[in-house]
């Protein structure tokens, strides 16, 4: 808001300043109103009642009783189940984000590339990307389905496992077919990201460099991947992000199981709030960890790739 | 704009927030009365009949009985009854959501093993007044009571009965050579049929199965043994546990023995999540199983073997079964509650249970009705109504954090009696003690 205001009175000449900056100043105000309301109501407010709930003992039933600054956050230190789901949401981000980001950026290069199949590959890969996180989490949930799914015969043929195993039973099955669904869901939608930063980079960078003579491996390496780091910075953060978040498809498939070998930190604060302390203190005291954790990671991020600082130029 | 600042100005107008919701909350407070629940002292005898529209909540499991008894009530009565059907995973956010807003309907009714923390938490009015003037209440079976009262204070009543019972598949016993009039009467016999059925080699049936990753259940399923044994898993007031006695020890290893038997435990039981746990029973693959009584009724006309149906025993004999299913009370924010009790003291009366759950084959809450008000109907069903007189509720506020969410202590306890390292289930006991004296 205040940066707005010291562009326009620049642009001002000298002598008229005082009178014009401040009808200015106040129409810009009344610009941003609607705009500034909604982000206060809508995410602000929020924010901050999520602050204020995290130092209170604030029941599901019995609301607001008393400020207890820290006991909400020394409760969650000392609860096992707070540094295992820590240990898995991380894994399952690093398992997600390695998996994710080179297939979108191998099938964006193949969808760049590739001139009979085009339109038909963009629409096949992008496809899942129309559906909710939820329906397709339901989808996965049937064809996992020792009961109606196809996938436990199909299996079971193959020699992989017993027909009357069930794929979500054991730890490694059920976070394997949860990192497939998710992989499936978001491939297409990262692919397009990636294919709009490939497409942005200038043609006649790639014909200098064919008139030097550099192979394809080196125009990839010394053209696309430099100029694409702004996408793969977004991408990246995109990624972590929403696998640090992740809900959805752990609460239709998994319910953390089986014995909370996939409990995930944001499943925790559900539990938290909804399942077994029906505490809502302590589910926004976690929240508030969450949300700490996610501005450092993403500064991090911001800083190792290097884009914070050639943004600022 | 740098990150730097941007945080900057995210702090600031934090706090500013902060301060606007701290404001806001406090001057809302007092309005909340946190485990108190307000007196309905207005309220007695029948209660009032006067064509008010009265709202209630239930949960999907047990519609079918809910919607039997609305639906007699409302053709019976001035007043009328708008039920509502919440999904069970639904049900604690929806009513804690209603508890902070004061818009919790007018007749609630829950999961038992809920109630004792829902009472806790002042959901419910006190309702000692009127429950003590009940002509019938002496008939009345007394765990879904017991669970709804504090410190003497009653505030609830028994809505549906859902009781646990031994049930066999009697052509696999045909075929095992066992007799199949003769159910289990001990853990060891239990153990000794399922593993008859299980030698028979047939392929996809089991002896027995187990729902290992639902904790409610395994307690539904395991504690009548415990029960009937003569041990108290809980304390009275509900703040210790005692999950690893000598018959506790006993049952878990009657099943490890199963699970470590070829076809001695159906496939998948281990990650069995209570979803589909009854299923392979009434597919006529299974050969003995504790079972809910509400969803083999059904099967007897249905199923193409034949199903027997007796108590569950403990480890010696005895018998036992929990009785499950939801209690009802008034909710601490409602306005009707004269007329609220009035469908309370209504549904106790002998000729409703009689109506609504007798004649559909349900268990009745009234002990008289269980007696007498089954002329008729399948032997097997005098059978399972018999077994209410020795049933049990465990009542303990932190219930469902140590037993029935997804993950507890007990469910990873039986996990490990059953399928892992049995030597940590004392540990998981005293897991399960420290949520419990919370």
């Amino acid at each position: 808001m205040a940066v707005m205001a010291d562009t326009d009175e620049r642009q001002v000449v000298p002598h008229r300043r005082s009178r014009w900056s401040r009808t200015d100043t106040l129409r810009g105000w009344a610009f941003l109103a609607p705009a500034l309301a909604l982000v206060v109501f809508f995410f602000i407010v929020p924010v901050g009642l999520v602050v204020y709930m995290s130092a209170t003992d604030w029941t599901l039933f019995g609301g607001f009783t008393a400020m207890n600054f820290p006991q909400n956050f020394v409760d969650i230190a000392s609860d096992p189940m707070f540094a295992k789901s820590l240990e898995f949401t991380l894994k399952y981000t690093v398992l997600t984000t390695v998996i994710l980001m080179p297939l979108a950026f191998f099938l964006a290069l193949l969808v760049q590339e590739a001139r009979q199949w085009n339109k038909f590959l963009r629409t096949a890969i992008l496809l899942p990307s129309a559906l909710g996180i939820a329906s397709s989490s339901l989808l996965f949930y049937a064809l996992y389905s020792p009961q109606v799914g196809p996938l436990n015969p199909i299996l079971d043929s193959l020699g992989l496992m017993d027909a009357q195993q069930t794929i979500l039973g054991t730890a490694d099955g059920a976070l394997w077919a949860t990192v497939v669904l998710v992989v499936w869901r978001f491939t297409g939608y990262f692919m397009l990201l990636t294919l709009i930063g490939v497409q942005a980079i200038p043609g006649d960078i790639y014909e200098a460099a064919n008139l030097d003579g550099a192979g394809r491996l080196r125009k990839l390496r010394s053209i696309t991947l430099p100029m694409l780091k702004p996408t793969i910075a977004m991408t990246m953060i995109l990624s972590v992000t929403g696998s640090l978040l992740a809900f959805d498809q752990f609460f239709i498939l998994t319910k953390g199981g089986p014995n909370n070998e996939t409990l995930t930190t944001v499943l925790l604060i559900y539990k938290y709030a909804f399942e077994t302390k029906k505490d809502l203190g302590m589910a926004a005291a976690l929240s508030v960890v969450v949300l700490l954790a996610l501005v450092i990671i993403n500064v991090l991020q911001l800083r190792a790739l290097g884009v914070g600082r050639s943004e600022e130029k | 704009m740098t990150t730097s600042r941007r945080l900057r100005m995210g702090t600031a107008a934090l706090a500013a927030a902060g301060v606007l919701a701290f404001t806001a909350c406090s001057g809302g407070e007092s309005e909340t009365d946190p485990g108190g629940g307000t007196d309905a002292g207005e309220v007695s005898g029948e209660g009032i009949d006067d064509g008010t529209t009265l709202t209630m909540w239930t949960r999907a499991p047990l519609e079918r009985q809910a919607v039997n008894a609305v639906e007699a009530y409302n053709s019976s009565h001035e007043n009328q009854v708008e039920l509502e059907i919440l999904p069970n995973d639904d049900v604690e956010g929806r009513v804690g959501a209603a508890a902070q807003t004061d818009a919790l309907p007018d007749l609630l009714a829950g999961d038992v093993v809920r109630i004792p923390y829902w009472t806790s938490q002042g959901i419910f009015q006190d309702l000692s007044e009127q429950i003590q003037g009940l002509d019938t209440l002496d008939d009345l079976q007394v765990g879904h009571i017991d669970a709804g009262t504090i410190d003497g204070a009653q505030h609830t009543l028994p809505f549906v009965t859902d009781i646990s019972v031994m049930v066999w598949n009697k052509d696999l016993y045909e075929q095992a050579g066992l007799d199949p009039e003769a159910g289990p009467t001990t853990i060891a016999e239990f153990t000794e049929h399922a593993e008859a059925v299980a030698g028979l080699g047939t392929d996809g049936v089991a002896g027995s199965y187990l729902s290992g990753q639902s904790g409610g259940a395994l307690v539904f399923t395991l504690l009548p043994s415990i029960w009937a044994s003569g041990d108290e898993p809980l304390s009275e007031d509900g703040t210790s546990a005692n999950l690893d006695s000598g018959s506790a020890l006993e049952v878990y290893e009657a099943y490890r023995g199963l699970a470590e038997t070829e076809n001695g435990l159906g496939a998948g039981s281990q990650q069995e999540t209570g979803a589909t746990w009854t299923a392979p029973f009434q597919e006529g693959n299974v050969g003995v199983m504790p079972y809910p009584y509400t969803a083999v009724t059904g099967l007897f006309e249905t199923a193409d073997f034949e199903i027997g149906v007796g108590p569950i025993p403990g480890v010696d004999g005895g018998e036992s079964t929990f009785l499950g299913g939801d209690a009802i009370g008034i909710s601490s924010d409602s306005e009707n509650a004269p007329q609220a009790w009035n469908f309370m003291q209504w549904l106790m009366s002998e000729d409703a249970q009689q109506e609504v759950f007798a004649d559909n084959n349900d268990t009745a809450a009234n002990l008289a009705v269980l007696e007498s008000g089954y002329e008729g109907a399948d032997p097997r069903t005098a059978i399972a109504n018999a077994t209410v007189e020795h049933g049990r509720t465990p009542v303990a506020v932190h219930f469902n954090e140590a037993f029935n969410a997804a993950g507890s202590p007990w469910q990873l306890l039986i996990q490990d009696a059953v399928w892992g390292d049995a030597s940590t289930i004392s540990s998981h006991n005293e897991a399960i003690n420290t949520i419990l004296a919370q």
